[in-house]
């Protein structure tokens, strides 16, 4: 397998989306190609890093117009 | 290989036991009790259900749009439909899955009015050679370690928000929301196949912008 065939199945090779066969090619081409590897190692590094970032809290003022604005809305009929 | 063994697919599983993590689980146990509270008009269960998501929503609907005036409009209209939309709610799916559909929707049509041709809904040209990364240096040890928490939370910000909108939708969507390859494809109107080539260069790009600041801070330069 070349390089570039490698980066074209990344993201199926990280989602668990492939067949054996084809994972287990993968696989010894990352064995083989220190480059490869780091790129598969540092793309699935870099997905976990913003998957666990906690978002940050809402601005004051926009939690205070999101909440005034349900709570108007709703209570009222349309 | 033995490094490689833990698949994106079985470290969604494993962090979904974590209740700190994925959206997924966020879902407490009492939530489908909320639920069937807010669609029975009980406005206390739903504001608890709006206090529990509006972070993550915002986040959604700020990178979608990169503009905070739509973000907040895109967020209160995403929560004012859902309200009125929960009796169409059947619980097939999250709560959230189905909340996030919704602000997905509002977020695109303002990015869409503002910007009409940000977001394609073509198939992407496939140039698979530029795929291939040139230069990949080490992050050094541990980058998560090395920066503070509101420090990495500003580099993610910051690096999602230089990806072109076509590839910075679908990884907010399908990677940081947990929606599916389906889910998302749905959600912003393209097709499977364009949200995995789009998926996986926002993967790429993101590993790349996130190197440079690894690199720069790992003291390596």
């Amino acid at each position: 397998m070349r390089c570039k065939e490698a980066i074209q199945e990344i993201s199926n090779f990280l989602d668990g989306e492939m067949g054996a066969a084809l994972k287990h090619e993968l696989e010894e081409h990352f064995k083989e190609c220190e480059h490869c590897h780091l790129v598969v190692v540092q793309t699935k590094k870099a997905i976990e890093f913003f998957i666990e970032s906690e978002p940050e809290e809402l601005p004051v003022e926009v939690k205070t117009r999101l909440h005034g604005t349900l709570r108007r809305r709703l209570n009222s009929p349309a | 290989m033995g490094t490689l063994a833990t698949l994106l697919g079985a470290r969604r599983a494993h962090l979904s036991s974590n209740p700190h993590r994925l959206p997924s689980t966020i879902a407490k146990e009492d939530e489908h009790l909320l639920v069937a509270a807010a669609k029975k008009g009980d406005l206390s269960a739903f504001e608890e259900l709006v206090n529990r998501y509006e972070r993550k929503i915002f986040r959604l609907t700020m990178n979608i749009t990169g503009n905070r005036e739509d973000a907040e409009d895109a967020m209160q209209d995403a929560f004012l439909k859902s309200y009125s939309h929960l009796k169409d709610f059947e619980g097939t799916s999250r709560f959230y899955t189905w909340l996030v559909r919704i602000a997905a929707n509002e977020a695109l049509m303002r990015l869409r009015r503002r910007r009409p041709n940000q977001f394609s809904l073509d198939e992407p040209v496939q140039t698979e050679d530029d795929l291939v990364p040139r230069e990949i240096q080490d992050w050094g040890p541990g980058p998560d370690q090395r920066f503070a928490q509101t420090e990495m939370r500003e580099i993610l910000n910051k690096v999602i928000q230089e990806l072109e909108p076509d590839y910075r939708i679908v990884f907010q969507l399908r990677d940081v929301d947990d929606l599916s390859t389906e889910e998302t494809a749905a959600a912003v109107g393209i097709s499977v196949p364009a949200v995995k080539s789009r998926l996986l260069r926002a993967r790429l790009k993101l590993r790349e912008k996130l190197g440079k600041y690894f690199q720069q801070r790992g003291g390596a330069n």
